[in-house]
């Protein structure tokens, strides 16, 4: 047992920070600071610099053009990244169709996109959830079939994160629809600009445009944009969502979370005391800090087993639940921390225009938003109670 | 960093786990309880060669461990068989306030109570300290010509663990100050049979046993002082901080073993036609606990890597993991009882004995509320 990182963990975590007070641009560190909303531009731009440094696929094998870092120091970039508030690395592409390609890809799979993932080129977007497959993500009906050369694609996903932004799609389709529901299931890459695809942003709780409907009419799809083996696409889904589980934690932004909530608990006012003297309220800031100390050690014991080359399994699920409650209670006391402040919407702010301000101190602008977009995190990625139905069937043995 | 145990921890860890169940099933431990005894002198010797009292030790004090990390292996091991032999008040709470404070004379003492020759006992707390560790009302008095002192002793000490078998106990007692000042606390060794000290004996919830001590015109000599005069509160809070990852540390062993016997159990009982474990209902909540049991680990973790940080980390530390602890506990012992039904009610069986120490433990230096206002109040600090 040995709760210290190591000299070289410490120089790394130096190197980091070093990089990150040189290279991140304050607009945009300001810009995530005030939990204002990030531009394709603004995402566009630091992913520029990241690969520039060549951190910017960081799990990535360095033949590819990847950093290379084990579980550790990836844990470590991303606590430096969240407390010097670097905007977050859009996940798609980077960290969960790239291992994919690298596990089950073909040479001239990787060496047709993973370039144009790190160069910016393609912005991609996952094509999992449909109406009817959320939780139950095997239902999925959008059909793939094979007519020569093209599978034709026709159905319908949704709830795809910054599709709109995008111009490729990875996707769960149907090719086999006579077979047990996991059994007929492939992993499609689809250029988004191919006649027939249509992207419907819909707008969510917090006023935002996360996330998008995206619709296949008669979409026609080249067979070498299959990734591995027709109907074996299910376990690659999976070992996906393994990947999109590592940090799932969300360690890092609980941290600076909790930072900024000390500080406006501090600066805050209330009946002539600052609000971190409410008994109440510094008692669920406590119990909250409390439960992310203990979170932060769960979370390294997995990360330095994983980084010891054990493969994250059931225990990623027991991260999520609880790294995504510790996350929610975070902003849901940095939204109570705003008070009256917290009802104005002011969505002109939130994108970064001049002709709104706050009308309280800085931070309650988006202390609303932020609160109801973090709802997400116990639905996405497996909902907390799938994950719990893993734990009850894989560590539990029920 | 690390998360492994070292090989000497791991087999101390497999040779006191495979002791336990070899000799310490629930059918031994309740024939010992059901015969009155507070604990079976045979079984706490056998544990002492194993190196259990040795482990809470380090070697410059005669033991081999004494780290953080010896103490939370110990007594997860503990917890998880419900050892009632007396190593807790003895060992890790009067014993380190021995070690800490012994001058070279009474230093001799340690290697007896490494050998499990002699056992001791923490006479500290009195009638309305609840969790305070500087409530001393008991008084110490000296008199008598230079080089010749008297001590005498008066007070009433209360919730004594292991305050009817120790032979031997450290006493608080108030040479000045007010009754809840953190200055003018002195310690003393106090043989049971001295004259003047009297037990009251009780037997607690969890089974555990506990005794109220009265001290009536107690004479020691300046030999049995310990420690520096007036200056007993470091080494109180300290040992403390000690006893407090022991205790955190058993509570992660019951929980253990009750979650164990909670899946066993959700794995037998047939209702509907089907095992309970098969209930989605019954299934959340028992993953819920599982994460909430993995947050405990980690908690002890935390706690056995700060014990010999500056006091403000490790303290912050000691209330974090007690805070966390107590309601892991608590949420065990309950939902734990709730999965097995009535059979989880009943006396005699394990799951009852874990559930009740597990409770107990948040009512031993200081619960959920205490702790997580002084959390609050370190951190401002």
């Amino acid at each position: 047992m040995d709760l210290n990182y190591t000299p070289q963990q410490e120089a790394f975590r130096a190197e980091v920070r070093a990089f990150l007070a040189e290279n991140l641009p304050v607009a945009l560190s300001e810009k995530v600071r005030l939990g204002k909303r990030i531009s394709k531009a603004d995402t566009e731009t630091w992913n520029a610099i990241m690969n520039a440094q060549g951190w910017l696929a960081a799990n990535w094998p360095k033949q590819y053009g990847g950093a290379e870092w084990d579980a550790v120091q990836r844990q470590i970039f991303e606590e430096e990244a969240c407390l010097a508030h670097a905007p977050r690395l859009v996940p798609f592409g980077l960290s969960m169709l790239a291992p994919v390609l690298l596990q089950f890809g073909s040479e001239a799979q990787r060496q047709r996109f993973l370039p144009r993932i790190l160069s910016g080129e393609d912005w991609w977007c996952q094509g999992y959830s449909e109406p009817g497959a959320g939780s139950d993500l095997a239902a999925v009906k959008t059909r793939a079939e094979l007519e020569d050369d093209h599978y034709v694609v026709n159905g319908q996903k949704t709830w795809t994160t910054l599709g709109q932004h995008a111009n490729w799609i990875f996707c769960l389709v149907r090719t086999n629809p006579d077979v047990k529901k996991q059994a007929g299931i492939s992993f499609l890459l689809i250029d988004m600009t191919t006649p027939g695809v249509t992207v419907r942003p819909i707008t969510l709780i917090d006023g935002e445009a996360e996330v998008n409907e995206v619709f296949f009419d008669n979409v026609r799809v080249p067979v070498e944009n299959l990734v591995g083996e027709q109907d074996m696409g299910w376990p690659y889904a999976k070992y996906l969502l393994t990947h999109e589980r590592t940090n799932i934690a969300g360690v890092g932004f609980s941290n600076a979370a909790l930072a900024t909530l000390k500080k406006v608990a501090a600066a805050t006012m209330t009946g002539g005391r600052p609000l971190d003297q409410n008994p109440h309220f510094a008692g669920r800031m406590a119990q909250v800090e409390i439960d992310l100390m203990a979170m932060r050690t769960t979370n390294l014991r997995v990360v330095s087993a994983a980084a010891a080359g054990q493969a994250p399994g059931a225990e990623s699920s027991m991260l999520k639940v609880k790294g995504t409650l510790i996350r929610q209670e975070l902003t849901s006391l940095l939204r109570r921390a705003a008070g009256p402040d917290a009802m104005p919407f002011l969505p002109e702010y939130l994108d970064g225009g001049d002709n709104q301000d706050p009308m309280g101190p800085e931070h309650t602008a988006a202390a609303a938003p932020a609160y109801f977009n973090m709802r997400k995190l116990s639905i996405f990625g497996g909902s907390n109670e799938v994950q719990r139905s893993i734990i009850a069937k894989t560590i539990l043995e029920l | 960093m690390d998360f492994t145990l070292t090989e000497e921890r791991s087999m101390l860890r497999d040779m006191l786990g495979r002791f336990l169940a070899e000799n310490y099933d629930h059918e031994t431990r309740q024939k010992l309880l059901q015969a009155g005894e507070t604990h079976n002198a045979e079984v706490f010797a056998a544990l002492a060669e194993l190196g259990v009292l040795g482990a809470l030790f380090t070697e410059a004090q005669g033991g081999f461990g004494g780290a953080g990390f010896d103490i939370a292996v110990v007594f997860e091991e503990l917890g998880r068989a419900g050892v009632i032999e007396p190593v807790l008040g003895n060992a890790a709470l009067a014993g380190h306030m021995l070690a800490s404070l012994a001058n070279e004379t009474q230093q001799e003492l340690l290697a007896e109570v490494i050998a499990a020759d002699l056992v001791l006992g923490f006479a500290h707390s009195e009638a309305g300290s609840r969790y305070d560790l500087s409530h001393v009302e008991a008084t110490a008095r000296l008199s008598g010509d230079a080089g010749r002192e008297v001590i005498t002793l008066e007070g009433v000490k209360t919730q004594v663990i292991n305050g009817a078998a120790a032979q031997l106990f450290v006493v608080s007692a108030r040479e000045s100050g007010g009754a809840w000042g953190q200055n003018g606390i002195s310690l003393f060794l106090v043989a049971a049979d001295t004259p003047g000290v009297s037990v009251t004996t009780q037997g607690n919830i969890d089974c555990a046993s506990g005794a109220t001590r009265t001290l009536e015109n107690v004479q020691l000599d300046a030999t049995r002082r310990l420690g520096v005069g007036g200056q007993g509160y470091g080494a109180i809070e300290a040992a403390v901080a000690q006893a407090t990852l022991a205790i955190c540390a058993e509570a992660l062993g019951a929980m253990e073993a009750a979650k164990a016997l909670t899946v066993d159990y959700l794995k037998e009982r047939k209702q509907f036609g089907m095992p309970i474990g098969k209930f989605q209902a019954l299934q959340h909540r028992m993953a819920d606990m599982l994460i909430e049991i993995e947050q405990a680990r980690s908690a002890v973790v935390n706690l056995a890597g700060a014990l010999d940080k500056p006091r403000l980390i490790r303290e912050r530390e000691v209330s974090a993991t007690k805070n966390l602890i107590g309601r892991v506990g608590a949420l065990v012992a309950e939902e734990c009882i709730q999965m097995h039904g009535g059979i989880g009610m009943t006396g005699e069986y394990a799951l009852s004995h874990y559930a009740r120490r597990l409770t107990m433990i948040d009512h031993q230096f200081g619960d959920v509320d205490h702790h997580l206002e002084r959390f609050i109040a370190l951190k401002s600090a």
